[in-house]
């Protein structure tokens, strides 16, 4: 470890605001990028499942 | 020979398959999303914690765990773009279409984020937010190529059409890089003859070198496994009327 | 014309001072030629796209990069000649040292050309879009970059005192480059962008 305690890391020798600034920002902005696909995924699938599930029932109305 | 020839082509072919791909992508992205959080997890905790502090610049060198790294990926990612550009310009491959759709956004996002991370590390080890310096303006410029690939992808209403532009823009771009650095750094050497370096990795001890080549190696694998899912996105939605994605939307509703 | 307009307009902005125009001038004067240029861009595609010519030029002429070489030519005749031409009053405007004069004007034209043949890219890429001037200004400034740079790093040279030869070197080069291979971008961009 480089640092003697929790204290002095936060500090980062009295640069803290801006590593932790960059590290946060860093962490915010891959997150975002992690979490899109999943995000844009789960709606394509709600939304073509709906439309399929609606087409179903069109073709057993239209049967009937 | 020929044979060779035949497995080359029909692999070429598979590989621009959409549908191919897809399954190829949803076997490997959960590898390279794996391989890539726990690189960039490993590399920054070792970077932030263990890595000796910076003799000339303290605690704040630290940020270059974050920095680098997405500074790199900035660049490369457009190179593929452009790469992907060509593919699509003599193939006509519609799957490099939608790879350069899926990627071009994390693209500027990484660049971006090299912009003002790098600020953030300017300000307390040079005093300025903001310096004109070989790195800096390149990536600025990078910013300005990326937005214009965004916003003429956004102004072309015909999908084929965008793509195609795009395309060329990101071919054209591409070549254009190694000139502009060039001219970049050459313009700094007329108006500062005492040129300083940002980050002169060379005469970094291997302490402070490994935890970068983690991180390095993390955002690169992160970055694959992001297009493979957001490609397969694109996929998805384009190819929405096929068959075999008409039966995985009711095998995924089960 | 603009280039002028807008070089006049500089010194009333920044103060009459003569060395500080001085210094600023050969940056000024590549930055003001520059803007120009894309000004300028928008109409070399655009005229003939709204009354119909140019989807005949693209659909007929044989082969298509050599209309695209004469069109952007002629509009390099039209637009950039002059510039050149008219670049000493600019100059003179801005207090430029007289000796650097030459080298401005050597600089304007070999890097005006390839400012309307990499324009031409983006103009093709554009022509039918909506605000397409605005979007080709967005595309085509990043690769107008280098142009800037080697153009006036040149004059600057010369005021210095310094010889300019090795910037000269490097734009006769760009010149040959993007004169040889932009024409064939710009007319794949026609193509694309008509389809």
């Amino acid at each position: 470890m480089s640092f003697d305690s929790v204290a002095s890391f936060i500090a980062m020798g009295g640069h803290g605001l801006y590593v932790w600034s960059a590290y946060g920002l860093g962490l915010v902005v891959l997150l975002a990028n992690l979490c899109a696909p999943y995000i844009t995924r789960r709606r394509f699938f709600a939304i073509e499942g709906e439309r399929a599930r609606r087409g179903a029932v069109d073709a057993d109305e239209v049967k009937s | 020979m020929s044979s060779a020839m035949n497995v080359l082509k029909s692999w070429w072919h598979r590989l621009g398959s959409p549908r191919s791909f897809y399954g190829i992508a949803g076997r490997l992205a959960p590898w390279f999303l794996g391989v890539g959080v726990l690189g960039i997890v490993v590399g920054f905790a070792w970077g932030l914690a263990f890595a000796p502090q910076d003799y000339l610049q303290g605690n704040s060198f630290r940020i270059i765990y974050v920095h680098v790294p997405t500074a790199i990926l900035a660049q490369s990612v457009y190179m593929m773009v452009g790469a992907a550009g060509l593919v699509l310009l003599v193939w006509r491959m519609k799957l490099a279409d939608m790879f350069m759709v899926a990627v071009v956004p994390f693209g500027m996002s990484m660049t971006a984020l090299a912009l003002i991370t790098g600020a953030i590390w300017g300000k307390p080890t040079w005093g300025t937010w903001w310096v004109w310096d070989a790195r800096t303006t390149s990536m600025l410029v990078l910013l300005f190529l990326y937005f214009g690939l965004m916003a003429l992808r956004q102004a072309i209403p015909r999908e084929e059409t965008a793509g195609r532009a795009c395309a060329l823009l990101a071919v054209v771009g591409t070549i254009n890089i190694p000139i502009i650095k060039y001219s970049v750094d050459w313009w700094l050497t007329l108006h500062q003859p005492s040129t300083f370096k940002l980050t002169e990795a060379p005469s970094m001890p291997p302490e402070m070198y490994l935890p970068l080549l983690v991180s390095v190696l993390g955002f690169y694998a992160l970055f694959g496994g992001l297009a493979f899912m957001r490609t397969a996105n694109v996929i998805l939605e384009r190819e929405r009327a096929t068959q075999w994605v008409q039966a995985t939307v009711r095998q995924h509703v089960q | 014309m603009f280039f002028v307009l807008a070089v006049a307009l500089f010194p009333l902005g920044v103060g009459p001072g003569p060395e500080r125009l001085a210094e600023l001038a050969p940056g000024v004067l590549w930055v003001l030629a520059l803007l120009s240029t894309l000004l300028a861009l928008d109409g070399l595609f655009r005229r003939d796209y709204d009354d119909g010519t140019l989807e005949q030029m693209v659909l007929h002429a044989q082969p298509l990069f050599a209309g695209v070489i004469a069109k952007i030519a002629a509009h390099w005749l039209v637009t950039g000649l002059p510039l050149v031409l008219l670049s000493p009053v600019a100059a003179l405007m801005l207090n430029l040292p007289s000796e650097a004069f030459g080298t401005l004007m050597v600089t304007l034209l070999l890097g005006t050309p390839v400012l309307s043949v990499i324009g031409a890219v983006g103009a093709a890429l554009t022509v039918n879009l909506k605000r397409g001037s605005l979007l080709l200004a967005l595309i085509v400034l990043p690769l107008y970059v280098p142009v800037l740079i080697l153009g006036s790093g040149a004059v600057a040279a010369v005021v210095d005192g310094v010889g300019a030869s090795a910037q000269l070197a490097w734009m006769a080069a760009l010149a040959s480059l993007s004169i040889t291979f932009a024409p064939f971008a710009a007319a794949m961009g026609l193509k694309v962008g008509l389809e």
